[in-house]
């Protein structure tokens, strides 16, 4: 009798690729799928099963499917690679400092002055209490002072 | 970033200023608000001065060891005190605009 390929074992093994590459390419750009990746974990759990299965039939019927060798080696890259895609998601990027001086609710803001990316001074004090300009086009020129500064530190594109 | 653009209208509506800080060059944050569409002011902190003396550095997180900022957000009212701070403990999970016009709408206005 003539062997088949395992097709569930390779479907599984390119949904776990698609499932951790996903990821930073497409679902990390909505809060709802980055914050809790479980689109990607939905992924990689339903692959995880396919190869499972796949692993299962080519070594209890290998009159049918061929290839435990190559199944068990997918299997393996298909584990690691969801293994790192979990140690980075859950791991990697909670190693943040504690920040413990940074300034709480109540403080004042510690004043600075910084160029912008024009190189014009900026100076936050003169900011918060200056006539609010809005940054948006062209919304109705807002009359009156400046009500609130939200201070959006990012990690920058280096 | 990209969803503080997106919703800068209603910062616009309730007179709410946005302000990004990296330690990028001028030149690179101009380059990113071209390339982006930013609108919003982005101050640069090459030498994180700012960054330091508020305690928000990530040690050798950046290109070739270099310290950079920790992702932080905060809310300052007229007056310059502190209303609204959020410190992710992860990098995927920021501040959204959302929560901080919550914040503004409950703890400012």
């Amino acid at each position: 009798m003539k062997r088949s390929w395992n097709p569930g074992l390779w479907a599984g093994f390119v949904l776990v690729l698609l499932g951790v590459l996903t990821y930073p390419f497409f679902f990390a750009r909505f809060a709802i799928t980055r914050d809790f990746p479980w689109a990607n974990l939905l992924m990689i759990a339903l692959a995880v099963v396919l190869v499972t299965r796949g692993v299962l039939g080519a070594y209890r019927r290998p009159d049918q499917y061929r290839g435990k060798v190559s199944a068990t080696i997918l299997a393996v890259l298909a584990v690691l690679v969801s293994g790192l895609f979990c140690y980075g998601i859950f791991s990697v990027t909670r190693r943040l400092p504690a920040s413990h001086g940074a300034p709480r609710i109540g403080d004042m803001a510690p004043d600075f002055t910084l160029p912008d990316s024009k190189g014009t001074p900026v100076t936050l004090s003169v900011v918060i209490r200056s006539p609010f300009a809005p940054s948006g086009v062209s919304a109705a020129s807002g009359s009156g002072q400046t009500a609130a500064t939200v201070l959006i530190f990012y990690r920058g594109y280096w | 970033m990209r969803s503080f653009e997106k919703h800068l209208p209603e910062f616009d509506a309730r007179r709410i200023r946005v302000i990004a800080i990296s330690v990028d060059s001028p030149y690179q944050s101009e380059h990113l608000r071209e390339t982006q569409g930013y609108r919003f002011p982005i101050l640069s902190d090459s030498n994180d001065v700012v960054i330091r003396r508020w305690d928000l550095v990530d040690p050798h997180a950046g290109e070739g060891g270099a310290d950079i900022a920790r992702p932080a957000e905060f809310l300052i009212d007229s007056s310059g005190r502190l209303r609204w701070v959020n410190l992710t403990g992860d990098l995927r999970v920021r501040a959204r605009p959302q929560q901080v016009l919550a914040a503004f709408d409950s703890a400012v206005r």
